[in-house]
């Protein structure tokens, strides 16, 4: 099963983890793979817990991630990149967001939020790139950009090359929306930029 | 959505379950697809209506949905059918009967079953319909197989002149895989052609139609033995041989790669001959089904020998970590260890209701009231059960809330006497189901209270049209149904029907009190819009003044997700009383301004974002 990479991306609803996702498996698709792409998003649309499994090869055939198989973890959420720690290899790389989105059951005071969601997946052992996506978005100028700046971050980290990924998103947006193509590849360069900044903070 | 020019044949695309079983009833040169909107199925009616030729509706329930398709295909009309699982429990009664009829034009009804309950109330199996209807179940395992079989199907329903069913389950709905497709075939429309002896069923032509049934049954079985849909994979590891059908396949390919699989695409009725073929090839043999134990229970009693629940679980999603631990130990073999990573532990992030949802005022309202059992139904309003309202009792099947609130006041305990009952209910739920339940509340005098909240949208499910919202599946405009005059032609009086603004909290908390104390029918229809829906406006946002902020948390109990308690902290109140405060931000750029919030803040700590503190932009009006 080598063969076959293994993507998780997570989140809250209404982030963009489906689309990030979607616009994934299409890179996937045009670089010659099979692929298939699968949620966990019961009621999503009302601020719950989205998981994203994306998995590509020359044939694919169980659409679900096994837990402890994850070859890259995005999390678009720093408590949410937390809670799917487990999907991943041990040697797997989580790429987190360390944005936060409070839900309403930590305002009334029935749980906490953790401290330090990114200290704590590191300290369990696991390898993070983390970065502040939320706040590079809202420098862009608009929060809707998260999911591009997140998908920059993962972009370097692919079986295949960052360009096959950008000309994806790119792609969607010349479709729908074009005038939002330049602010969306500023989105794509930004979150490549932070993931690599992240990369030579975490090797010093 | 308007029709759009599909992709055209031999095109490979990233589609869903959903899409790919859609793109098949094109192809299939469908006229007439119905379906009510219910998660995992949702989409497929959706993308129908997206293509050109095909006669869409969203039917006002699922019953009605399938005697439209019924009524297409007795007209030679090939049709569609989309529901999820719980959807065929309402709509069976059409079934049961249809099937003794048959179909002229090919009639396909896709049932998506909710396994692992992402988003219902139960979790059943609809392949028992196959059995309990005696019609065939064809079971795909990914996109392309839901597109190929739908297909298959098609041509079953007409050679049989039998209703098909295709079964799907979340994660064919949902998976997006590659699919390459095909062209529409147009199909030639046959007419209706009266044969009071087939279509009107009365006892004598219906006890005439049963042979017929179980005949067809035999000759089914006998097709399922050499249908193409059913595939025998040899493996060099004789050990076990599987036997299974739909998404588990693939679960089993993956775990098992050298083991021989008999995999069913057409599952019922079983074809029993091939599977003794198969058990012949193999130690033994494993069934492995998402949910029940159906193609087990029917081996086990045509005498095969099967393992399958007594090693795999009963409910829930199967997958290879679940099958493979499950197979060693039946095997007796000892899976190499595998260090299991726990997951950690952070909050649960359950669904919420969306910043300035107009149920927010509804659900404040009911939390501040007491003495009140709450007969909840189906839909985003079904979360006013949770933090921090508390304010839903009880929830079980669409239209419900209104014979069990009927029940609660009819079977109250003498100790209940002055108890209030107040039924919710959502537009959509109510026509789908509920308006028969408060013709009985009416009718039989029961003391209910009931909140009908419009929203004019089936919210729960993205926003779908229905006869309340004026709109067609198209978008287009349609007739829409007056609530008002539809619950007093119930047979509700019209000082007991009242129109109320659910962002008015006083006059929401005013009609409620005055309506729950006065012991006959009465109903309050809220009527504002779905805020994800295209007709809502936002209004101006609001923040909080810090200096002002009290902390005293009644902002809070509206429970918008755009309010955040930023600092918790206790004091002694000169009473010697020790009160908990939480002080509070609204996240403005969320805020859409609904207003709920401002009305229980005390101290007017609550007030517009300034918009001189932003750019000026000079709009011209034009």
């Amino acid at each position: 099963m080598s063969e076959i990479t293994n993507i998780l991306v997570v989140g809250t609803g209404g982030q963009g983890v489906m689309t990030a996702t979607e616009i994934l498996a299409e890179a996937a698709i045009a670089f010659g793979h099979d692929v298939k792409k699968t949620e966990v998003a019961g009621m999503a649309q009302r601020g719950g817990v989205v998981s994203s499994h994306l998995r590509f090869g020359p044939k694919v055939l169980s659409p679900q991630i096994t837990p402890g198989t994850a070859d890259v973890l995005l999390g678009f959420e720093a408590a949410e990149g937390m809670r799917w720690r487990h999907m991943l290899r041990p040697d797997g790389l989580a790429l987190m967001n360390t944005g936060r989105l409070v839900p309403p059951v930590v305002d009334i005071g029935l749980y906490d939020y953790p401290d330090d969601p990114v200290a704590e997946v590191r300290a369990a052992g696991t390898r993070v790139f983390s970065f502040d996506a939320s706040a590079i978005a809202n420098e862009l100028g608009d929060i809707r950009l998260g999911n591009t700046v997140m998908l920059g971050a993962i972009s370097d980290h692919l079986p295949f090359s960052a360009d096959v990924l950008e000309q994806c998103i790119l792609k969607r947006f010349a479709r729908k929306k074009p005038e939002l193509i330049e602010l969306n590849r500023r989105a794509f360069a930004a979150g490549r930029a932070a993931a690599a900044r992240a990369a030579q903070t975490e090797a010093v | 959505m308007a029709a759009v020019m599909p992709a055209p044949a031999e095109s490979r695309l990233l589609m869903s379950g959903n899409d790919a079983v859609s793109r098949a009833v094109w192809e299939a040169g469908v006229r007439v697809a119905a379906a009510y909107p219910g998660t995992p199925a949702t989409e497929m009616l959706e993308v129908i209506s997206t293509y050109p030729d095909i006669y869409a509706e969203w039917s006002v329930n699922e019953k009605v949905s399938l005697e439209v398709a019924f009524g297409a295909a007795m007209a030679g009309s090939r049709a569609f059918c989309a529901m999820k699982h719980v959807g065929m429990n309402v709509a069976s009664d059409a079934l049961m009967t249809m099937t003794l009829t048959g179909v002229s034009g090919g009639l396909v009804i896709a049932i998506a079953d909710d396994v692992g309950l992402s988003s219902s109330q139960n979790e059943q199996d609809s392949r028992y319909w196959g059995r309990f209807a005696h019609v065939p179940v064809l079971e795909p395992a990914d996109s392309q197989e839901a597109h190929d079989f739908t297909l298959a199907a098609f041509d079953l329903s007409e050679r049989f002149q039998v209703p098909v069913i295709v079964r799907m389950t979340t994660r064919i709905c949902h998976v997006k895989g590659l699919v390459v497709v095909g062209e529409r075939h147009e199909k030639p429309v046959a007419g209706f052609v009266k044969d009071v002896g087939r279509w009107v069923m009365v006892p004598g032509a219906a006890g005439r139609r049963l042979p017929l049934m179980f005949e067809r049954e035999n000759r089914l079985r006998a097709e399922a033995e050499v249908s193409a849909l059913n595939v025998v994979e040899n493996g060099s590891d004789r050990r076990v041989g599987f036997v299974t059908s739909g998404p588990a396949y693939m679960h089993v390919r993956e775990s098992f790669p050298d083991a021989p699989v008999l995999k069913l695409g057409f599952s019922c009725p079983v074809p029993f001959e091939l599977v003794r073929k198969f058990a012949a090839q193999c130690d033994r043999l494993v069934v492995v089904e998402e949910v029940e134990p159906l193609i087990e229970t029917e081996l086990k009693a045509q005498g095969i020998s099967v393992s399958g629940k007594d090693i795999l679980p009963r409910s829930g999603e199967l997958s290879p970590n679940v099958l493979k631990p499950a197979v060693a130990g039946l095997l007796g073999e000892v899976l190499p260890e595998v260090a299991k990573v726990k997951p950690m532990q952070v909050f649960p992030r359950p669904p919420t209701m969306c910043v300035a949802c107009p149920h927010l005022g509804v659900y404040y309202t009911l939390a501040q009231m007491r003495n009140v059992t709450i007969s909840g139904d189906i839909g985003c309003y079904t979360l006013g059960f949770g933090q921090p309202w508390n304010a839903l009792d009880a929830c079980i099947s669409m239209g419900a809330s209104m014979g069990m609130a009927l029940g609660l006041d009819k079977g109250r305990a003498d100790s209940e006497k002055d108890k209030k009952v107040v039924a919710v209910i959502g537009d959509s739920t109510f026509l789908h189901m509920g308006m028969q339940g408060l013709l009985d509340i009416v009718y039989n005098r029961g003391n209910v209270t009931v909140l009908l909240l419009d929203n004019r949208a089936v919210g729960m499910t993205g926003g779908q049209s229905n006869p309340g919202t004026g709109r067609g599946i198209h978008g287009e405009e349609a007739p829409r149904v007056d609530f008002a005059s539809l619950v007093k032609a119930l047979g509700v009086r019209e000082e007991r029907v009242h129109v109320v603004d659910p962002y008015e909290l006083p006059t929401l908390f005013k009609t409620l009190r005055q309506e729950t104390k006065i012991a006959e029918p009465s109903v309050i229809i809220t009527n504002q819009p779905c805020v994800l829906v295209e007709h809502y406006h936002a209004r101006k946002p609001f923040k909080v003044i810090d200096d002002k902020c009290t902390g005293c948390g009644n902002c809070v109990d509206v429970g918008c997700p755009a309010i955040h308690v930023t600092r918790r902290d206790k004091v002694i109140k000169p009473s010697g009383k020790e009160v908990e405060r939480s002080f509070v931000r609204i996240e403005s750029p969320a805020c859409t301004g609904c207003g709920l919030c401002l009305q229980p803040c005390a101290p007017d700590a609550i007030v517009p974002v300034e918009v001189l503190a932003m750019p000026i932009h000079v709009v011209k009006k034009g």
